[in-house]
């Protein structure tokens, strides 16, 4: 840049505030970190179909009780006598350490390692999507409820009071309990119920309030601002205040709320899956092979360790990335200490 | 003989509702404005000064119809706009405009100057692009801005800038009344000078007619032609500006001008010091509203409610017992 940084702070460049937040966004290094952990996890996930076959030479989703894999030239059992372990006189190897069952095998002797990665893709997928479907759904009530006031506002926003007023957890578990015994039907539309649309939907509805409420809020305060006064003033049309004023001072908050929704969102999959309403069988996800591990916990908790960490890998670093997120969004945070 | 008002305002009574029935107290009734009647000539500067919360800014407001009034009517020129729809009246917003107090909150954030600016233009809709564009680097001229400023966001700029901005969104249109709410109270008071020159220019290239809102009377001695007191929602005094201030005749006027420090350390003028707090809005004292403060109240005062009684050359004072 050959232009002069200026001492004031006032720089003469014409900088939106979308590409100073990019900016800062940049030079925070723990936020970038996260961004690379983000980036190898998804990829390691998401091309799994393209090489984990190559690796393991097994299917994740085949039970193989009487399978052997070579170790060192010895053939070895997948599944050992044992007398602890599931009490079937059997127990699955553990961490070979090695392409074939990197992680060991699980109580059926499928590898665990495999099964990390395509669960990993559900994981994310469910993610990812319900993040999705919150924040879209919750911008639009958010965004309705606080701009067109009156009986419109009063009537959503208690409906997301009531929705709010359920814990999250027994609202999703109990829609995840009814939906996912019968599948849904909705005029010609048959979802399955193995279908990951269902907890996608379940946790995309569940977490709304949580961000429609400030959403709303924000709405509420900028449709009563000045700039907004004047827009009326000047005579713009409503639906105009609302895309050019209004939405564009919203958007920094959902852009906050999406890592630490996804983060919050990848936790309820796996507890939902851990309790066996999220993902069904036999597809798998970090929380159903976290159940597979349950009773191998004492013999080998590495089935029920490494999908943990998985997802507490995954959450820290979304939670990294939100909180770098916030900060370089919020126009507050400019006269922060540069670390560098 | 005068020409007929640009504006006219008859009547007009605002009250804001405070409180919720669903909740303890209930719902107050806080009126804002009551009974203001006020005619605004082609090519004046009314000042309209008072205390803050007067309603000097609310009579603007309701003026523009950005609130909705509950009784009395508002002409602008001889037509009623005081009932039409907001989509009817968005031809109407091309003739009055306004100037905002803190040119901080009236500029959106995340727009660039020339989009802010254009907003009106592109809006209403009767020029293409490209005079669209004329128009903006014509405006810029105008308030003495850059034209590469357009390209900036409103951070980027000081306060008597950003304020030079709401005024060249406000003249996009071409409009002939501006109603300015306080223009230069946010500003330092070496800025405030420009931007008032900057007005009073504007006037006269172009033959606009200003509301002038403010609470500082030296800001309206240079600016207004006449001026109007307020006090408690309602008018109290109205006349040529020189004569308001110089000779007051409602005691809440001569009140507001002994208020003024001054910088000479002359003989002490005597001082009218109005007594205690304003009440408050909410409930308002019966008979004449300043009488709890007047030094000068009598019995008659606390029981009939004065009318703004024209008097010579101009001059309207609602007291019974008026000064000059």
């Amino acid at each position: 840049m050959p232009e002069p940084a200026s001492a004031s702070g006032a720089a003469p460049r014409a900088e939106g505030p979308w590409a100073e937040a990019f900016r800062k966004l940049r030079r925070d290094r723990t936020a970038m970190g996260a961004v690379l952990v983000l980036c190898l996890i998804v990829l390691a996930c998401c091309a799994a179909p393209l090489y984990a076959r190559y690796v393991s030479h097994t299917d994740p989703f085949q039970s193989n009780p009487a399978g052997q894999i070579t170790i060192h030239g010895q053939s070895v059992d997948i599944m050992q006598t044992d007398s602890a372990g599931l009490g079937l006189g059997v127990n699955p190897i553990g961490p070979t350490w090695h392409g074939q069952y990197f992680l060991g095998a699980d109580g059926q002797g499928r590898d665990v390692a495999a099964r990390i990665l395509y669960g990993g893709r559900n994981s994310l997928i469910i993610a990812f999507f319900s993040t999705i479907v919150t924040l879209v759904l919750a911008a639009l009530v958010g965004t309705v409820a606080g701009f067109a006031g009156g009986w419109t506002d009063i009537i959503l926003a208690r409906l997301l009071d009531v929705l709010w007023a359920f814990p999250v957890y027994l609202l999703a578990i109990s829609l995840s309990i009814v939906i996912i015994s019968s599948g849904l039907q909705i005029g010609p539309i048959n979802i399955p119920s193995n279908s990951l649309l269902i907890p996608i939907a379940i946790i995309g509805i569940v977490y709304v309030p949580y961000v429609a409420r400030p959403i709303r809020g924000q709405v509420l305060s900028l449709s009563r601002s000045d700039f907004v006064l004047a827009a009326r003033c000047l005579g713009v049309p409503g639906f105009r205040i609302l895309s050019k004023d209004i939405l564009p001072n919203v958007a920094p908050t959902l852009i906050v709320f999406a890592p630490l929704m996804m983060a919050l969102n990848m936790l309820t999959e796996s507890a939902l899956s851990f309790l066996s309403i999220g993902v069904q069988p036999p597809a798998a996800s970090w929380g159903t092979i976290i159940q597979d591990g349950e009773g191998l916990l004492y013999t080998q908790p590495m089935v029920a360790v490494a999908p943990g960490l998985a997802i507490v890998i995954t959450v820290l670093a979304l939670n990294f990335l939100g909180d770098g997120v916030r900060d370089a969004l919020d126009p507050r945070a400019k006269l922060r200490v540069r670390k560098d | 003989m005068t020409p007929p008002p640009l504006l006219r305002i008859e009547t007009l009574s605002k009250n804001f509702r405070l409180g919720s029935r669903f909740r303890q107290g209930g719902v107050q009734i806080l009126q804002a404005l009551k009974n203001v009647s006020l005619d605004v000539y082609p090519g004046e500067v009314l000042g309209l000064v008072g205390e803050s919360g007067c309603g000097k800014s609310t009579l603007g407001r309701c003026i523009l119809r950005l609130y909705e009034i509950d009784s009395g009517r508002i002409l602008f020129k001889n037509r009623d706009i005081s009932r039409v729809g907001q989509r009817a009246l968005r031809p109407l917003r091309a003739e009055m405009q306004m100037v905002f107090q803190d040119p901080y909150a009236s500029l959106n954030p995340r727009r660039r100057i020339g989009d802010l600016i254009a907003e009106p233009l592109r809006v209403h809709g009767t020029l293409n692009e490209a005079g669209v564009q004329a128009r903006l680097l014509e405006l810029m001229e105008l308030v003495n801005l850059a034209p590469d400023h357009l390209r900036r966001y409103p951070h980027e700029f000081s306060g008597g800038q950003r304020q030079r901005i709401g005024i060249a969104r406000g003249l996009a249109l071409s409009p002939s009344l501006i109603v300015a709410d306080e223009p230069v109270s946010a500003l330092d008071v070496s800025v405030q000078a420009q931007i008032i020159n900057l007005f009073m220019d504007l006037q006269e290239k172009f033959g606009l007619t200003y509301v002038f809102i403010a609470h500082d009377l030296s800001v309206v001695r240079q600016i207004a032609t006449r001026t109007a007191v307020m006090y408690l929602g309602g008018i109290v005094e109205l006349g040529e500006t020189d004569a308001v201030l110089h000779r007051p005749a409602h005691p809440y006027t001569a009140a507001l001008i002994s208020a003024v420090p001054e910088l000479t350390l002359d003989e002490a003028k005597p001082r009218i010091m109005p007594q205690g707090e304003p009440p408050s809005p909410i409930n308002p004292p019966p008979g004449c509203r300043f009488h709890t403060r007047c030094p000068f109240a009598q019995e008659r005062c606390r029981a009939e409610i004065p009318a703004l009684a024209p008097g010579a050359d101009g001059r309207a004072v609602a007291c019974h017992f008026p000064l000059a």
